[in-house]
C-alpha cells in the first residue's frame, strides 16, 4: 500500500469528506493503486517542460468590462438552500 | 417510421407541415414510455413541458419560420443547466436541485426550437465510464441489456441508439461522449475546447469539459452543432473563432487527405478491433484518401496524466458543494465541520469520493510538484507531439475503445481497469482537439467505434469525413433489435 490508513483519513478530512469505518479500507486500497498507477509520471522522463496554461497556442484568460450584469434574483436562488431565514443562509452555530 | 428519419427528413416534414411538432413530440414520448423502463435513460422525462414547447414550435412554423432543428424534440444531458427543472448531474448530492437559469447550450437549442423530452441519466458527476455511478442506477446498453452503454453520457448514447430521441447532448472531459457513442452504435463528436460554451455545465475538469452531440449520423451531429457552437460572453474559456458552414463541407471529397495512423494506438491493439480499423481504412483509401504512418511518443502517459489533471480539477471544483448553499445536507449536524463532512460524504457516492480525495492528494503540500506540475508538463509535452503530428496530416484515426460494451458490474470494483477504457479518448481532451466516434463494425454482436482526431477548430473536416464514410457504408444504420 503506498498510502497509509493515516493519511487517507487526513487525505479525507482535508477534502471535508466523512468516510465510515467501513468504507476507509476500501479508499486505502484503491486510492494507493490510482496513487501507484499515476507514479509513472513521477518516473518519466519529461525534463524542461513549460507546464500547460492553456491547450490552444496563444490564448489568454479574457477579462470581462466591470459592470453589473446580474439582476438580484436571491429568493430564486435560495430556493434551492436547505436552510434560509430573512435571507440569509442558517448553518449551526460557529460562534458562541 | 419517424424515428428511423434524419433531422434533415424530419425538419423537411416538418416545414411542409406534414407532421407537426406536437405529433413528433407525443411519437418519441410514447417511445420513452415503451422502453424507458428497461433502458433507465432519463432521469426526469419533461414530457408536459415538451408538449408545451411542441405547440410553441407548431405557432412558429404556421407563422411561416423555419429552421434545421425548429420543431425536433432532444434529450439533454442532465449536466446541462435547465432553468425550473431538476439538473441532478447525477448525483444525491443535487437530487432537489432545480437549476435557477439555463445552461447556453440549452438557451441555443431552445432558440433553434429544440423540444426537450427530457434529462439524460449520466455517471454522477460525470465520472465513470459505464454509467454505473449514477444515483439513479445504471443505464442498460440497447444492443444487449446485460452491457453498460459506457460513460459518462451512457443515458444520451443508449437514448439515441435506441431511438428515444433524433439526437442527444453530451459532454467529453475524457471521452465521456466518444466512448458511449462508440459502445451504443451511434456517432458522437467532442469539438475543440472552447468551442461551444461551457456557462451553465455543472463543472467537473474545468480545463478538460466541453460539450458535444450524439446523433444516428454525422450529418445530423452537424446541424445540432451549428445550433451549439460559437463565442459565448459567459464562458471566460469560450473562443472568439467563428463557426464555418459544419453541413456544406459534408460534401466535400475526401480526394487527398491524409489520414494519420497512430502507432500507439494499434500497439497491442485486439485483432478483431484492429481488423475493423483496416476495413474502415480501406474504405477512405477508397474515397481518396492516403494513410501516413505517425508516432506520439509521450502519449502513453496520457492516462496517468488524466488521472491527476482532471481529479485536481474536480477536487476543487467540487468543493462548492457544502450544504449550505444548495445541494444535499445532512441531518441535525453537530457543527459546522460536521455539516460540511456528512453532507459531502452521504451526498456524493464512491467514485466521485475517490476523486475528490485523489484530486486533494495530488494538490496538497509536499506532492504537488511530484504530480500536478509533471502532469501539466506531460499535458504540454503530449499537445505539442499532436501538433507537430498535424503538419504532416489532416486528421488521426484509431479506435476510440479497447473493447466493445463489457457487461454490467464488471469493472465497478477495480477502478484502474475502468480508467483504462478511455485509453483512446482522452489525448484529445489534454490537447483540447475535436474528436468524433462512429460505427465501424461489430465485435461478438456489440457495435464498435473508430475515432477521428483533427487539429483545433477542425470539425467541419472531421465532419465531413465521418459523412463521407458513412456515405459510403451502413454500419451507422444498424439499428438494436426491438428497438424498430
Amino acid at each position: 500500500m503506498s498510502l497509509t490508513r493515516q493519511e487517507v483519513e487526513k487525505i479525507a478530512h482535508l477534502a471535508r469528506l466523512s468516510i465510515s469505518d467501513e468504507e476507509m479500507p476500501v479508499y486505502v486500497t484503491s486510492l494507493s493503486s490510482i496513487v501507484d498507477f499515476v507514479a509513472e509520471l513521477a518516473r518519466a522522463n519529461i525534463g524542461a517542460v513549460t507546464p500547460m496554461a492553456h491547450p490552444l497556442v496563444g490564448l489568454r484568460q479574457r477579462l470581462r468590462s466591470d459592470a453589473v450584469t446580474e439582476t438580484d434574483q436571491h429568493e430564486r436562488y435560495q430556493a434551492n438552500a436547505p436552510s434560509v431565514q430573512a435571507g440569509l443562509y442558517v448553518v449551526p452555530r460557529v460562534i458562541e | 417510421m419517424l424515428h428511423d428519419l434524419s433531422i434533415g427528413a424530419l425538419a423537411d416534414l416538418l416545414n411542409e407541415r406534414k407532421i407537426s411538432s406536437v405529433e413528433l413530440t407525443r411519437h418519441f414520448l410514447a417511445r420513452i414510455e415503451r422502453y424507458d423502463p428497461v433502458l433507465n435513460t432519463l432521469i426526469t422525462a419533461t414530457g408536459d413541458r415538451a408538449l408545451l414547447e411542441a405547440a410553441d414550435a407548431d405557432r412558429r412554423l404556421r407563422r411561416g419560420e423555419s429552421g434545421p432543428l425548429l420543431g425536433i424534440p432532444l434529450i439533454h444531458k442532465d449536466i446541462f443547466c435547465t432553468d425550473g427543472v431538476r439538473t441532478s448531474c447525477g448525483s444525491r448530492m443535487l437530487d432537489n436541485f432545480v437549476a435557477p437559469y439555463d445552461a447556453t447550450v440549452v438557451a441555443r437549442l431552445r432558440a433553434a426550437g429544440g423540444v426537450m423530452l427530457g434529462k439524460a441519466n449520466m455517471d454522477e458527476f460525470a465520472m465513470g465510464s459505464s454509467n454505473e455511478t449514477s444515483y439513479y442506477g445504471p443505464v442498460k446498453n440497447p444492443w444487449d441489456t446485460s452491457k453498460v452503454p459506457g460513460g459518462s453520457s451512457g443515458g444520451s448514447a443508449a437514448a439515441t441508439a435506441a431511438r428515444l430521441a433524433p439526437y442527444a447532448t453530451g459532454t467529453d472531459t475524457g471521452g465521456s461522449i466518444r466512448q458511449p457513442a462508440a459502445l451504443t452504435g451511434v456517432t458522437g463528436i467532442k469539438p475543440t475546447y472552447g468551442r461551444v460554451s461551457r456557462y451553465g455545465i455543472v463543472a467537473f475538469a474545468s480545463s478538460l469539459d466541453q460539450a458535444g452531440v450524439f446523433a444516428r449520423s454525422a450529418a445530423d451531429a452537424a446541424t445540432v452543432l451549428q445550433a451549439m457552437a460559437g463565442f459565448d460572453e459567459r464562458d471566460s474559456t469560450s473562443v472568439d473563432v467563428s463557426v464555418p458552414d459544419y453541413r456544406a463541407a459534408l460534401e466535400q471529397p475526401l480526394a487527398g487527405l491524409k489520414i494519420g495512423l497512430l502507432a500507439e494506438f494499434f500497439e497491442g491493439l485486439e485483432a478483431r478491433n484492429g481488423a475493423l480499423i483496416e476495413a474502415a481504412l480501406a474504405v477512405f483509401r477508397s474515397l481518396g484518401a492516403k494513410t501516413v504512418d505517425v508516432s506520439l511518443p509521450h502519449l502513453p502517459l496520457s492516462v496517468p496524466t488524466y488521472y491527476v489533471v482532471a481529479p485536481a480539477e474536480c477536487s476543487s471544483n467540487l468543493s462548492r458543494f457544502d450544504g449550505v448553499r444548495f445541494g444535499y445536507r445532512c441531518a441535525e449536524p453537530k457543527d459546522l465541520m460536521d455539516l460540511y463532512k456528512r453532507s459531502r460524504g452521504e451526498g456524493f457516492g464512491a467514485e466521485v469520493k475517490r476523486r475528490i480525495m485523489t484530486g486533494t492528494y495530488v494538490l496538497s503540500a509536499g506532492y504537488f510538484d511530484a504530480y500536478y506540475l509533471q502532469a501539466q508538463k506531460a499535458r504540454q509535452l503530449i499537445t505539442d507531439e499532436f501538433r507537430a503530428a498535424f503538419t504532416g496530416v489532416d486528421l488521426l484515426l484509431g479506435p476510440t475503445t479497447p473493447t466493445p460494451a463489457f457487461a454490467l458490474g464488471a469493472k465497478v470494483d477495480d477502478p484502474i481497469t475502468m480508467y483504462l477504457n478511455d485509453i483512446y479518448t482522452i489525448g484529445a481532451n489534454l490537447a483540447g482537439l475535436p474528436g468524433l466516434s462512429m460505427p465501424c463494425g461489430f465485435i461478438d454482436g456489440l457495435p464498435m467505434g473508430l475515432q477521428l482526431i483533427g487539429p483545433h477548430f477542425s470539425e467541419a473536416r472531421v465532419l465531413n469525413a465521418a459523412h463521407q464514410f458513412q456515405q459510403a457504408t451502413d454500419w451507422h444504420m444498424q439499428t438494436p433489435q426491438g428497438y424498430a
